[in-house]
């Protein structure tokens, strides 16, 4: 799922560097939370948008970014319009979609590795105070390969109490999950010193 | 070359391997022996994950317990399960993570993993997540990864184990084909028959050694 986000690809926004990608996502961040009227922030989502079928992505590609949010943006929506109104309520859902689906088109489009290079290069300055840019990009990239695994062995662990009855069991779920991740993360490190990984 | 001088590994109150002196010059090398053995220990000193409680191995010209960073260079390892081999979430990035680490220019590493992604038929995988590749292609990925390093020895630690027979003749193909001298821990007694030696263990010591039509028929007596 979220190791699988990636499409590769030869548009403009493929060919941009992962550092002014970041950036860009951290400017259209705060620029929509500064902007107050709808309209505007409608115009800004409108334009992450056409930026989809610009660098590549389908329909189907945009709607799945939606799909999950949906709920969530209806609650914000509620919410404010019950504590507000029908604008207030308009303005957070745009704002929060345009930065949602930004994220996605940067992360549809640039490769982890490079994402966790321009990382590196932004930590180097915290060095003096212990920071290694290495383990941490090395942890990020660690935790988006093993999410589908530990969710893997949570599905096999679930059939098998399932298989026994005990399907309704938090325990008979938990215990061994977190058992065999913690095996797998011994084994796992053990690989990463196989493959000559220097921690120092 | 690889010498084994008295060495012995003690793990709290349980000895894993007991006075193994041994030398090694074959290109195939099977290890088999139950669960618990001390086969798995024994490979495992080979490039230095595990240290010995007491003798020396030597590999060429490296000292296990002095340069096991450059010996984990010189001595490739290949685990059971390749889902805990694979550290990066897309297939050219995984590739990339050992090179890396041997600071090889960018050119190198992309060359280096077409190569190695062309030599498995993996080309076509080569920005897919690694988490939804076959069971086959994760293990040939795990092998791929560590053959982009050019080690001068490979260690495989049950390779086939979790592979249907489809993936495990495949994987079987692709240790076939190695120019690298090949160390195989396995229960998959066809994998390693044709092998130059092999090695059986038990109770942490080696019992059985020879051509491996000989110690094969005598491991199944053994284990009957």
């Amino acid at each position: 799922m979220i190791a699988g986000l990636y499409i590769d690809g030869a548009s403009a926004l493929h060919r941009a560097t992962a550092g002014i990608k970041i950036l860009a996502m951290m400017a259209l961040g705060t620029g929509v939370f500064l902007i107050p009227d709808w309209p505007v922030v409608a115009v800004v989502l409108a334009t992450v948008i056409a930026l989809y079928p610009i660098s590549g992505f389908g329909r189907h590609i945009i709607w799945a970014q939606i799909k999950p949010m949906i709920w969530l943006l209806l609650i914000f929506f509620a919410v404010q319009l019950w504590l507000n109104d029908w604008q207030a309520g308009l303005l957070v859902v745009l704002r929060i979609a345009a930065i949602v689906l930004f994220a996605s088109l940067v992360t549809l489009s640039t490769k982890t590795s490079d994402m966790l290079a321009s990382l590196d290069r932004a930590m180097v300055p915290l060095k003096p105070i212990g920071v290694n840019p290495e383990k941490v990009s090395l942890a990020i990239s660690m935790v988006l390969r093993f999410i589908p695994v530990i969710a893997t062995v949570a599905s096999e662990i679930r059939d098998a109490q399932r298989a026994r009855g005990l399907d309704k069991s938090i325990l008979a779920m938990i215990v061994p999950l977190i058992i065999r991740t913690l095996k797998m993360a011994d084994d796992v490190a053990d690989a990463i010193d196989a493959r000559s990984f220097d921690l120092d | 070359m690889i010498r084994f001088e008295n060495v012995s590994v003690q793990f709290d109150q349980r000895r894993a391997l007991e006075d193994i002196n041994l030398t090694l010059t074959e290109k195939r090398i099977g290890i088999v022996g139950a669960n618990g053995s001390g086969k798995s220990t024994f490979v495992r000193l080979l490039n230095g994950l595990q240290t010995a409680t007491s003798g020396r191995v030597l590999v060429d010209d490296f000292d296990a317990a002095k340069d096991g960073r450059k010996l984990r260079r010189h001595v490739g390892f290949v685990f059971q399960n390749p889902d805990n081999q694979i550290v990066y979430p897309v297939v050219e990035e995984d590739l990339a993570f050992g090179l890396k680490a041997l600071k090889l220019p960018k050119d190198e590493i992309n060359r280096r993993i077409d190569e190695i992604l062309a030599r498995y038929d993996l080309t076509e995988f080569k920005t897919h997540p690694s988490h939804l590749l076959s069971g086959g292609q994760k293990q040939l990925l795990a092998i791929s990864g560590v053959l982009v390093m050019a080690p001068r020895y490979i260690v495989f630690d049950e390779p086939t184990t979790l592979l249907d027979l489809r993936n495990r003749n495949r994987v079987e193909r692709a240790i076939r084909g190695l120019d690298q001298t090949v160390i195989t821990v396995s229960h998959d007694l066809d994998l390693i028959a044709d092998y130059d030696r092999v090695l059986a263990f038990d109770q942490g010591k080696l019992v059985l050694d020879g051509k491996p039509a000989d110690v094969i028929a005598k491991y199944r007596e053994m284990m009957a």
